[in-house]
């Protein structure tokens, strides 16, 4: 037995209000590719940035022990110079910069005070052999994919004598020939001694690839598994990643005989030519009147862009297939279109996209159907007053009246007042985005109640979310996405955890 | 103009309400009191020639084309752009109506809304670039900028200076309204700007009673009564007052109404309708606009289209008042007009900014000069002098709001 090249113990790190690190310990053996699993929040990302510096020390309690010393990283650049490098899923290189530039970048190769620019491009050549890449060093960085720019990061990261190398989902955004290629390389690098920690969300690629697993969940580490001792395999993965009871916070309710379909949509897919890939491919479901769709799947499968190609917001996007709405098809080109045909759609993003911080709580609340209040478009600012204390009321907003800037409000109350505008509008169909995403378990069960007596009076509510109890807590039926697909349908008397994160990491 | 909002009604003296409605409105009501300390200010170094009402009414009239330019760049910088393109457009347009008038014979009539037809198609010509490609706007009315400057030279490159005979079109930059055929003691006064300044706080007290009555049958929080009061009796004696020193000279000019015009109407449209809303939310949050059903693009050619009708405004305004367009008509026109707004009260970060503290930030910047002129103060000394008053209401714009949050 081999003592570890990383060795973190007992780390703790907690932002306000939530403990996301909770006595982590991690311990990774030199030349070994260690994988890190867990669902969306579980804190690996967390506790890599810990590793890397992002978040200094003396900001976490707990231990760092790299290469046989205890480490106290103020920032990315003290860990770099131990031989840490950490590549996230967005790519941190210039675009507009060439090949050999973003591989030396902040690491150039000097001649007294200039840059030996002949000597850069002889090392980037050397490089991109040692990550099999053949492409001219001079190329710029946008003239390459995604899988070959990715190997350009890493590159760079070998530039600089890594140690160890942290590939964050490194194969999200890869096809599966640059994902094996990927893998391919990673197995190279460790024969040649870098040991590698790998985050991933597919499980059969960890499979095939990791000789330990760790997994988290709920910021504590569950379990470490030795891959060469056959104690891995999917299901109990699965198992160790979800392996928690469902608490009894949803409020009940009976899941009645629903009413016809408001909302098909069939053969949706969706082009991005600015990502370059193809968005959704083929997606085809139904939501009926007076029911709660789950619509679960992990962070990037493309859940908010069908959200929002269905809403009309999706400008970019060549867009096939056809969209029902109540039995008629509907062309759906803008927001106006989708709301004047009564779909709403409340955002996973409330301070970017959801609310106008700088404006109070009327002004919020009535945005989306300011026509109502007006009269030859002269608005009744007496009526705005009433009707946004009249949702204050019913939706239990915490604030000190209706003229507060919604920036002073909390998280919590900030989405009630979203909830309240998408109410306003008196929608057929109502999408929400990660509905509680960031609010307290308080608040979290008024919208829950709410959501429940909405869909009671006949509205159909499209629930997106990464909280794998909350969909099934709240949800008549499941379908679940993967990687812009469909990949899976399930009543709720059939959903399960085990079977949910089957389907998402297919 | 000066709403006040309230927290709450508190139940404590006249003067903690006073103070406590001060400071709640303090950024509203800034640039009102810088207006008034430089107005002080001069008037105790000029010895009382600054109020006088020949210097007072040609300080209005001196405002007037600035005044419409920074109206409409409040709503271009609210939606977080800028138009550099607007002092040569008007000075170019300026030179069009000349044109129209001196060269092909048309009618004031006929010239005017034609001009400023021309105006709001110019506009949404710049908006094109900004609106449909995602151009800077900066970038596209820097290019108009170019242009216009190009084509204002070439309408007048033949002729040079081209004198304007047109006396109804010299009359809106220097005319004043008629009088009314009255003996007696109001003979020296000039009756009727008197009468439209008593119809004015009339129907600015029926309003405001009226609006408060209304909240009070709602139930919604209203102004302590004597704050109220005070209100109505300050905001009448500055109208009063203004009427009475007007009158007292050749009564209301024709630039003043059509300033006065503009500024109603386009406070009306920001402040009340559910256009004027778009605008602010488009400038608060474009994204969550978008997602709201707004159309951002709509808003932004019509927000450019707007700039462009009343940089004709202000070229007609100008070229009245000179009773000629000039080749170098228009220049710097732009930056006065950012100046102006940003005096104001305009946030470059977006979705805040009001017409009437454009108007007021434009009063301030020609108050200076104004005030300045009369003491014999230097160009040079002037220009700093500026630079400094704008640098300091933006910093007090920007301190006042961080002790808001």
């Amino acid at each position: 037995m081999t003592t570890a090249i990383l060795e973190m113990r007992s780390i703790t790190k907690e932002f306000p209000g939530v403990k996301a690190l909770n006595n982590v310990t991690f311990s990774v053996k030199p030349g070994e590719i260690h994988c890190l699993v867990g669902e969306n929040g579980a804190g690996k990302s967390t506790l890599m940035k810990v590793l890397s510096g992002v978040y200094p020390h003396g900001s976490y309690t707990g231990e760092i022990g790299f290469a046989g010393q205890v480490q106290q990283f103020r920032g990315i650049r003290d860990s770099e110079r131990v031989g840490i490098a950490i590549i996230y899923q967005e790519l941190a290189l210039v675009p507009e910069l060439t090949v050999y530039e973003n591989i030396f970048l902040g690491n150039e190769v000097r001649k007294g005070a200039l840059i030996d620019w002949n000597e850069t491009i002889k090392r980037a050549t050397q490089m991109l052999a040692k990550v099999r890449l053949d492409v001219n060093p001079e190329a710029k960085i946008k003239d390459l994919g995604v899988g070959k720019q990715q190997l350009v990061e890493i590159a760079k990261a070998l530039s600089r004598n890594v140690k160890l190398l942290i590939l964050d989902e490194p194969t999200a955004a890869l096809n599966e020939d640059d994902s094996a290629n990927l893998l391919d390389l990673l197995r190279g690098l460790r024969d040649q001694g870098v040991t590698c920690i790998l985050i991933s969300h597919k499980l059969k690629e960890v499979i095939a690839i990791a000789d330990s697993v760790t997994v988290l969940r709920d910021g504590q580490t569950i379990c470490t598994l030795d891959a060469h001792e056959g104690e891995v395999s999917e299901p109990v993965l699965i198992k160790h990643m979800v392996g928690r009871e469902i608490e009894q916070i949803y409020p009940p309710r009976e899941h009645k005989q629903p009413g016809e379909a408001v909302l098909q949509v069939r053969d949706w897919s969706a082009y991005s030519p600015s990502l370059g890939r193809q968005v959704l491919r083929n997606v085809n479901f139904t939501l009926r009147k007076g029911e709660i769709v789950g619509f679960a799947g992990l962070m990037g499968s493309g859940r908010t862009e069908l959200a929002l190609s269905i809403f009309g917001n999706s400008p970019d996007y060549r867009i096939e297939g056809e969209l029902q709405v109540k039995g008629a098809t509907r062309q759906l080109r803008r927001p106006s279109d989708a709301i004047a045909a009564g779909i709403a759609y409340v955002t996973e993003d409330r301070k970017g996209n959801g609310l106008i911080l700088i404006q109070d709580v009327k002004q919020n609340i009535t945005l989306a159907n300011l026509r109502a209040l007006a009269q030859r478009s002269v608005i009744d600012t007496n009526a705005e007053i009433k009707i946004a204390n009249e949702y204050r009321t019913a939706m239990n907003i915490k604030t000190p009246s209706v003229e507060q800037r919604v920036s002073n409000l909390s998280g919590g109350n900030q989405q009630k007042v979203c909830l309240s505008k998408w109410l306003f509008v008196k929608p057929d169909v109502l999408i929400l985005d990660e509905p509680t995403r960031g609010i307290d378990v308080g608040a979290k069960y008024e919208i829950y109640t709410l959501m429940n007596s909405l869909v009671e009076q006949g509205m159909s509510i499209i629930m997106i979310s990464s909280e794998l109890p909350e969909v099934l807590g709240m949800s008549d039926r499941v379908y679940v996405v993967a990687s812009g697909r469909i990949t899976g349908e399930l009543p709720s008397s059939e959903a399960t955890p085990e079977k949910i994160m089957e389907l998402a990491t297919n | 103009m000066m709403s006040g909002k309230t927290e709450a009604q508190a139940s404590g003296s006249f003067m903690q309400d006073l103070s406590k409605v001060l400071r709640q409105n303090i950024r509203d009501y800034g640039m009102y009191i810088a207006l008034f300390v430089i107005m002080f200010i001069f008037a105790i170094t000029t010895n009382g020639i600054f109020l006088s009402p020949r210097n007072l009414s040609n300080l209005l009239n001196q405002t007037g084309y600035i005044a419409v330019l920074a109206v409409g760049m409040t709503l271009v910088i609210v939606i977080r752009h800028i138009d550099l393109s607007v002092g040569f457009l008007a000075g170019f347009l300026g030179a069009v109506a000349a044109i129209a008038l001196v060269q092909w014979g048309l009618p004031t009539l006929f010239v005017i809304p034609m001009v400023l037809g021309l105006g709001a198609l110019a506009g949404l010509i710049t908006a094109f670039p900004i609106a449909q490609l995602g151009i800077p706007s900066f970038v596209a009315s820097l290019a108009g900028w170019l242009i216009y400057r190009g084509m204002l030279q070439l309408a007048t490159e033949g002729t040079g200076t081209i004198i304007i005979s047109d006396a109804a079109f010299n009359a809106i930059g220097n005319g004043f309204i008629p009088d009314l055929p009255l003996g007696g003691p109001l003979e020296q006064i000039h009756s009727l700007t008197l009468l439209l300044g008593i119809v004015a706080v009339g129907f600015f007290i029926y309003n405001e009673l009226n609006s408060r009555k209304k909240k009070i049958a709602y139930g919604f929080e209203v102004l302590p009564n004597a704050i109220f009061g005070l209100k109505l009796l300050f905001i009448s004696g500055i109208v009063g007052w203004i009427t009475w020193v007007l009158a007292n000279f050749n009564g209301l000019s024709w630039t003043v109404v059509v300033m006065l015009l503009v500024v109603g109407a386009y406070h009306f449209i920001t402040t009340s309708t559910v256009l004027g809303r778009h605008i602010y939310a488009v400038g608060g949050n474009p994204e969550a606009a978008e997602l709201s059903g707004i159309s951002v693009k709509r808003i932004t050619y019509i927000v450019f289209g707007s700039m462009g009708m009343l940089s004709a405004l202000s070229g007609i305004l100008f070229a009245s008042r000179l009773q000629s367009a000039t080749t170098t008509a228009g220049t710097l026109f732009e930056l006065d007009a950012i100046a102006a707004a940003y005096v104001g009260g305009v946030s470059a970060a977006g979705g805040v900014g009001r017409v009437t503290g454009s108007i007021i930030g434009a009063l301030v910047m020609t108050s200076l000069t104004s005030g300045m002129n009369l003491m014999g103060v230097g160009i040079a000394y002037q220009y700093i002098v500026r630079g400094v008053v704008l640098a300091a209401a933006v910093i007090f714009d920007v301190a006042t709001r961080r002790a808001a949050r």
